[in-house]
């Protein structure tokens, strides 16, 4: 195991090469600088073990097992239109504001940004490292914020910057239209590596939308990277959809630096995929910020997903909401691992951290893991995490109202489902996400 | 449409009914009253099919079918209702939806067609003024936020959707204001008519100022203890219940039968 391993961990190395001779004198050297020393951290590290505490509940090893086939910007064959098998991820809000990545390449045929405000740069990374207006911007702040020295799959991931989706939103501008990154893969054994840095100047204030899916079964592999920098006063709302193939592995990391006042509202929703696995890590190193960290797992079969998030309390007066929710069926499983740190410094915290989990079947598990730490003395803080089923008495009521009790299961499957889904302020993905939680049900509900 | 004969029924091995017979008939209102304890509300629970609850001896027909071989939800398909004494909240489902699924389950299960949103709108728009609720409360989560007066409410306006043929209203006089009395009392009245039957099960006789039943059936300790008219209920109210224990353990063993 551990030769073959190896051996897999030489194929990345050998496209890394090819990387890395590719793009020797096209850029500047502290890219590639860059690069090569997270792929030696990453030949340091590997892929995490269940012996890693933090890893102790997913086991990734049938990811180093496969032999994922990384593609190069310059490898990629430019697919034909396929447009109309992408409706169905798209989302009519962003229908001028969207930038979609086939395999990992943007692709300029299915992307439109003509929504955007003039100032807005939304663009592929690759563009941005080499443009001079925003080059600078993106050195100071590419890899900054999530740690390749710590983690495997971050280091694999810097290692292969190279592709992805740079936005920066100048000072004080408003972006009504939802901007959406939309990652299909469909390609059997390729493993691709997006990444996005986002950077809102003072009071900016826009949405993200961060979809990944499939318009096939392939059992390809993600490994993403989503770096966020709101400096004073500047608001985004961020929706993450995971919607990867059945077969397919999904490994993600959001690192969100927060400003002075600002407002972060995240929301992670997962239904894809065989494994995977999602770290968020909310940064408030300035007063007065204020964030959201809200999700909704649904998994059945032998799926697995795993949610470790961090908020970070570090300055006085900054306020955290944590909701995260989790519907299992058939054996699947999922993890729930939150901390929130608060800091010496970080008097007048409120931090509010809850994690529900529905299992409707007996084979589903769950691991849950609220944990607070609290070193100021002048906070309101709570944390709580429940598992259970769906409630007796919830069911007969519906029952006594004359709906069959597959249908009242589902009904109050779905409610629960909806605290999340509800908060949603996109119409489209909102109707979108019901449909597809009705749709797992087997349920159908209108009005 | 009900002849509940010498049923007893319990929860966790414990005995609570020991032996009621009761007959109701269409067109009319009876209310089963009687102290804490005494077994009214796992009377109403036996009878929409609480899970909980077992019964160990007798029967109930319901239109001369075996209605303790029903699911609860089917039992609701043929027409029995209970309003309960603690109605359920139904986070993320709207009022409006909840109402619809329910009236369409039952239009399936009479093989009639199911009204789509627009037309139930209109629907559920004329029933909500039986109960004088406003159109805010059908996009609200089911009972979710409601104060206790506006569940019972509610209640009665999934009675008015449903028009059951056998309505048990479990204590729903409990906890209201005398306004929201006058409003839930009103909605009863309304809905009731010589086509189906009214179980009041209640503590207190003040509802039955405003819905006047035929026939007041007391219970103490798991039996009847005492039955009559009207009267019956005011003459509790000046005596309170006490005086009946005494009377339920002399005449234990005997059943009377009201028709």
């Amino acid at each position: 195991m551990v030769t073959e391993i190896t051996k897999l961990e030489n194929s990345y190395e050998e496209a890394f090469r090819t990387l890395q001779g590719r793009s020797k004198n096209s850029r500047g050297s502290w890219l590639p600088h860059l690069r090569e020393k997270a792929m030696e951290r990453f030949a340091e590290l590997g892929f995490p073990s269940v012996k890693d505490e933090e890893w102790k509940y997913t086991n990734v090893a049938p990811i180093a097992r496969i032999d994922f086939r990384p593609l190069l910007l310059a490898d990629a064959v430019a697919p034909g239109s396929d447009a109309n098998r992408l409706a169905d991820f798209t989302c009519a809000e962003a229908a001028q504001s969207q930038l979609v990545f086939v395999n990992g390449v943007l692709r300029g045929d299915l992307s439109s940004l003509t929504a955007l405000p003039e100032e807005v740069v939304a663009i592929d990374l690759s563009q941005a490292l080499t443009n001079p207006g925003y080059s600078e911007i993106a050195r100071e702040h590419l890899a900054r914020y999530a740690d390749y020295v710590a983690n495997g799959f971050t280091a694999l991931n810097t290692a292969f910057v190279d592709g992805g989706a740079f936005v920066y939103l100048p000072k004080s501008v408003t972006v009504k239209a939802p901007l959406h990154l939309l990652f299909i893969s469909d390609g059997n054994r390729l493993a691709t590596f997006p990444r996005v840095l986002i950077v809102a100047e003072e009071n900016a204030s826009a949405t993200l939308i961060e979809s990944y899916a499939s318009t096939s079964d392939a059992d390809y592999f993600t490994n993403a990277v989503v770096e966020v920098v709101l400096k004073d006063g500047a608001r985004l709302e961020h929706y993450k959809v995971q919607r990867e193939s059945a077969q397919a592995f999904h490994i993600a990391t959001t690192m969100a630096e927060l400003g002075p006042n600002t407002s972060y509202d995240a929301t992670a929703i997962t239904f894809g995929a065989a494994l995977s696995r999602h770290d968020i890590h909310v940064t408030m190193d300035h007063e007065g910020a204020e964030c959201w960290v809200d999700g909704l797992y649904l998994v059945t079969g032998n799926q697995h997903t795993d949610t470790h998030s961090v908020i970070d309390h570090r300055k006085p007066h900054c306020t955290s909401h944590q909701l995260y929710k989790g519907i299992l069926d058939g054996k699947s499983r999922a993890v729930f691992n939150g901390k929130i740190f608060v800091r010496h410094d970080a008097q007048k915290t409120d931090a509010l951290q809850t994690n529900k989990n529905l299992l409707l079947s007996n084979e589903a598990r769950v691991d849950t893991k609220p944990q607070l730490e609290i070193l100021a003395d002048d906070v309101k803080c709570a944390h709580g995490a429940a598992v259970g089923q769906i409630d007796q008495d919830e069911l007969f009521y519906l029952e006594t109202r004359g709906i069959h009790h597959d249908l009242a299961r589902n009904l109050l499957t779905y409610g629960f489902a909806e605290e999340v889904i509800g908060k949603i302020k996109i119409d489209s993905i909102r109707a979108e996400l019901d449909e597809a939680v009705l749709n797992r049900l087997n349920a159908r509900l209108e009005a | 449409m009900l002849e509940i004969k010498d049923l007893h029924a319990g929860i966790d091995g414990n005995e609570i009914l020991k032996g009621i017979n009761l007959t109701v008939k269409k067109g009319e209102i009876h209310a089963i009253m009687g102290p804490n304890g005494s077994g009214k509300s796992t009377l109403a629970k036996v009878l929409a099919g609480h899970p909980a609850y077992q019964v160990t001896k007798g029967e109930i027909l319901y239109e001369g079918k075996n209605l303790l071989a029903m699911a609860p939800d089917e039992r609701a398909r043929e027409g029995v209702f209970m309003a309960f004494q603690y109605p359920i909240e139904v986070p993320g489902v709207s009022n409006a939806q909840f109402l619809r699924l329910a009236y369409n389950e039952k239009r399936k299960h009479l093989g009639e067609e199911e009204l789509d949103p627009l037309e139930f709108k209109d629907l559920l728009k004329e029933r909500a003024k039986v109960v004088e609720m406003d159109a805010s409360f059908m996009t609200r989560s089911v009972n979710e936020g409601f104060s206790g007066g506006e569940k019972k409410r509610n209640e009665i306006l999934q009675m008015a959707v449903l028009e059951p043929k056998l309505a048990v209203l479990d204590e729903t006089d409990s906890g209201l204001d005398i306004d929201a009395l006058r409003i839930v009392a009103g909605g009863i009245n309304q809905l009731h008519s010589p086509e189906n039957a009214v179980i009041l099960v209640t503590h207190y006789q003040r509802l039955l100022d405003y819905v006047v039943p035929q026939y007041v059936h007391v219970l103490a300790n798991g039996r009847i203890a005492k039955e009559g008219g009207k009267e019956l209920a005011l003459e509790l109210e000046q005596k309170g219940y006490d005086w009946l224990k005494t009377t339920a353990t002399e005449t234990s063993g005997a059943t009377v039968r009201a028709s």
